[in-house]
């Protein structure tokens, strides 16, 4: 019997960070969201490579070639048969991450210089640059960086549409041998069902979550979401006290939807965690949705003024960033 | 135009240091202290260096005094009495200062200070000693103008080493360069934070891993200088360096090199060593009759050698025939693997030498990664650090520093150069400074890219000092010159940023 290694898609993994949670923390950027937001800095993790090529024969480097499905699939079987097993699945668990794809991309990180130039061509705001990874893959990560850092997230992407990785991830980690006690956050967009499936939940210590947009409309806008979810797990993570803290990104000039955002999120979590009032910047930002949403960042004063509007509804650990 | 006018003519100096160097230039008048042929015809090739310490050694290189002894019996000499409060204190030590030589002529050890000014403070209202020390370090920092001069400070917290990281941020001044002692089960996390602070807006203190110190030499033990370690109560005679690229240039393969060529050098230093601690230790007055030896400050039996090593990773690629720094030593194993063979071949031919005058040390030199000096261009990386533009990640940096640490117990270290969010997250500056600790790290420096008191290679200076003598005029500190030099030929400003993330 072939046995198949659970793989999830990594587009990045940042050793030390100091801005995904608290401490300094190792994070892990899983390829492929749930939304389409309009400020969204990182818009080339949304979606999975299609295999078009088109990124190829652009690339300086000589660091992308195309692979067809059969050998990409044949690559995956080699390197599970040579792996431990412990989080090992039968055949065709993981199948659909390849076979939705009409080929694969393979992208050389030796030759890579970064330039970027394939996340510009893509038209599917999609990366070549990214690695499926096995659990024991990203362990082996972290046991080198366990002794710096106070423990991992997960994040996007959107890293709950890994949902079973993440568990096995997660496990593994906290029956790491011989290092502190790391702990396991996840940074997600509230996309998941986390009461219909909280297993995640019981192997991590809770969850950043952003709550972008309150009012179905301009969700619908922003995020191309109405966000119903969204709401219904901030309510249910304050319940589960798994509610590590929430983000409300502040777009300048929106004064109305700003404002019933922060209005509605602070009144919620009160002093359960802290609520961290984002300004708006343009860097990364798709051209398009620059225009639609400001080529300059939020002010800092405008900002400020809804700290103070967080911290009258109750969120009083609302603080800028 | 002869040296001595081209000193007396020279507008960035100021006085005092037209007299220091004409003082070398007098010291080098006389060359009856004479090596081999062999040891100079390397020192010709530029394969060995003794960092100009000067031909007639009148004075050991680095000498730490016992502040303690000095506070319990004061100094005939200086007609001094111990002192009974802090003024008194302070007073007591800015005048010994004066009177410590070195080979830069200032002392580069001035005391455990919060050890030795607790007791004091505490008895005074905090406003009070904190106006007191902040005319103590203002005057350290105009007297002793001299980057290398060195205050340590911890492991455990106090009054005084609050206060005194207070007005290191308040002041941002070059002088003193500081050091906590870290160790984790006596160094607070709330402390060791203040300290992280202080760092990130002042480039100190650096941390130092206690525990590894400590176990090689006992509890009394000073950091002193760049980040040399050394004995209380004693020193380090002397030290050349070994500048290992070129020592490799004749070898004809990493073989050669470890069975020929690094043996011929590290005897050639060796006997350098020697013959100078003799001299320093037989035919000058120093250990005879300076009254630092007299009055018991410092004991002859306590000083060392310090042999020194730089360019190990120059050495290391030069040997496996790489060119490009980037796939060079530190981040492709198979040099950084040379360079592991190299340190520990270095390390067991100096031990199994037996060196005059080390009595404290089972009559052993010990190895210091000296940090290149401002002439060294990018020809030799200092110590065993990745050259300044090929650094990896933080993390992969960290990593190697932790294999080569351990060989250096006169000191070595590395730099981290932070990007402004982690000023707003010291907790996990820490986070990483105790896990390298941790894991062997011996030392550990960090600076935010956006100071003006900016570390070179070891030592501290102004940027805005720099720029002083790029336009013609004076530094008061002795250093600055040194740090021009590093910046121009070694680019030591330029070593990577630490962002959020990277
Ligand atoms: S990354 Fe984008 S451009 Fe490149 S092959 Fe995939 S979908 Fe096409
Ligand atoms: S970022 Fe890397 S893979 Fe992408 S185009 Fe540039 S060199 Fe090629
Ligand atoms: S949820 Fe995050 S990753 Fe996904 S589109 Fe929005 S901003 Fe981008
Ligand atoms: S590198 Fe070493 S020898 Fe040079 S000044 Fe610093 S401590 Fe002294």
């Amino acid at each position: 019997m072939v046995i198949i290694m659970k793989l999830a898609p990594v587009n990045k993994i940042i050793p030390f960070s100091n801005v995904d949670g608290p401490g300094n923390r190792t994070a892990v950027f899983f390829q492929g969201c749930t939304f389409d937001c309009k400020f969204c800095h990182n818009p080339e993790t949304i979606n999975m490579c299609i295999g078009c090529s088109e990124c190829v024969s652009k690339c300086p480097a000589g660091a992308l070639s195309c692979q067809s499905v059969e050998s990409a699939r044949a690559a995956a079987d080699e390197r599970s048969a040579d792996s431990s097993t412990d989080s090992c699945k039968s055949p065709g668990a993981d199948a659909g991450m390849l076979s939705n794809r009409r080929g694969s991309i393979i992208w050389d990180s030796t030759k890579c210089v970064q330039c970027d130039t394939c996340i510009r061509v893509c038209q599917s705001n999609a990366s070549p640059r990214i690695r499926y990874m096995s659990v024991p893959d990203l362990i082996a990560e972290i046991r080198r960086t366990a002794p710096y850092i106070q423990g991992i997230t997960v994040s996007g992407g959107e890293c709950t549409l890994q949902n079973d990785f993440l568990i096995d991830l997660f496990s593994a980690v906290r029956a790491l041998q011989d290092s502190p006690r790391l702990t396991c956050l996840l940074d997600s967009n509230g996309s998941f069902d986390f009461e219909a499936d909280p297993r995640i939940l019981e192997v991590s210590e809770g969850v950043m979550l952003d709550v972008k947009a309150v009012g179905k409309e301009w969700s619908r806008r922003l995020i191309g979401d109405p966000g119903d979810l969204v709401l219904k797990n901030l309510d249910y993570l304050l319940k589960a006290e798994k509610l590590q803290e929430v983000r409300t990104v502040i777009i300048p000039g929106r004064d109305t939807e700003n404002e019933e955002t922060v209005r509605y999120t602070a009144s919620k979590i009160g002093n359960a965690c802290d609520y961290r009032i984002i300004r708006y910047r343009p860097f990364g930002v798709r051209e398009n949705f620059q225009k639609e949403l400001g080529e300059d960042e939020t002010p800092e004063e405008y900002a400020m003024k809804f700290v103070e509007l967080a911290k009258q509804y109750g969120a009083g650990r609302a603080y800028l960033v | 135009m002869s040296e001595a006018l081209n000193i007396i003519q020279d507008p960035t100096l100021t006085y005092r240091q037209e007299l220091i160097a004409l003082a070398r230039l007098g010291e080098s008048t006389d060359d009856s202290l004479r090596y081999s042929d062999a040891y100079y015809e390397a020192k010709a090739k530029g394969a060995l260096c003794d960092l100009n310490e000067g031909i007639m050694p009148y004075r050991p290189r680095y000498i730490c005094p016992d502040y303690d002894l000095l506070f319990e019996k004061g100094c005939k000499f200086l007609d001094l009495e111990p002192p009974t409060d802090l003024l008194e204190a302070v007073n007591v030590l800015e005048i010994f200062y004066c009177h410590v030589p070195s080979i830069t002529t200032y002392p580069v050890y001035v005391g455990d200070l919060d050890r030795l000014l607790e007791p004091f403070v505490i008895k005074e209202d905090r406003a009070y000693a904190k106006k007191v020390l902040g005319l103590f370090l203002r005057n350290i920092d105009r007297v002793q103008t001299d980057s290398f001069v060195h205050a340590d400070i911890g492991p455990a917290d106090s009054v005084t080493a609050r206060i005194l990281l207070e007005l290191t941020e308040e002041m941002q001044l070059a002088i003193p360069n500081i050091t906590l002692r870290y160790d984790p089960d006596i160094t607070s996390d709330d402390f060791a934070l203040a300290c992280v602070r202080c760092m990130l807006k002042t480039a100190k203190p650096s941390f130092a891993n206690h525990g590894m110190f400590r176990s090689e030499w006992g509890d009394r033990y000073a950091i002193a200088s760049c980040y040399n370690g050394l004995t209380i109560g004693g020193g380090g005679y002397t030290l050349p360096r070994m500048r290992l690229y070129e020592c490799s240039l004749n070898a004809k393969s990493p073989e050669d090199f470890l069975e020929n060529e690094l043996p011929r050098h590290i005897d050639l230093q060796l006997e350098y060593m020697d013959k100078r601690v003799k001299f320093i230790v037989e035919q000058s007055t120093f250990f005879k009759d300076n009254f630092l030896v007299t009055e018991g400050f410092v004991r002859q039996e306590n000083f060392t050698g310090m042999f020194g090593v730089v360019g190990l990773a120059e050495c290391c690629n030069h040997l496996l025939g790489i060119k490009d720094v980037h796939h060079g030593f530190g981040l492709n194993p198979e040099a950084t693997e040379l360079g592991i063979r190299i340190m520990e071949a270095i390390e067991k031919r100096v031990s199994e030498h037996e060196a005059p005058y080390c009595d404290a040390f089972g009559h052993r030199y010990r190895l210091h990664a000296q940090v290149g000096i401002d002439t060294d261009g990018m020809d030799d990386s200092p110590g065993t650090r990745i050259p300044i533009g090929a650094e990896p990640d933080m993390l992969s940096q960290l990593e190697v520093n932790e294999k080569f640490h351990r060989f250096f117990p006169t000191g070595t270290g590395d730099i981290f150069k932070f990007e402004e969010t982690w000023t707003k997250t010291p907790e996990a500056v820490l986070s990483i400074i105790k896990g390298s600790l941790a894991k062997g790290l011996r030392y550990f420096s960090g600076y935010l890219e956006n100071n003006d008191v900016v570390r070179v290679t070891g030592y501290l200076v102004k940027k805005s000092e720099i720029e002083k003598l790029r336009q013609k005029k004076q530094s008061l500190n002795n250093v600055t010159v040194f740090g021009m030099g590093a910046q121009d030929g070694g680019h030591a400003l330029d070593r990577r940023v630490q962002e959020f993330g990277a």
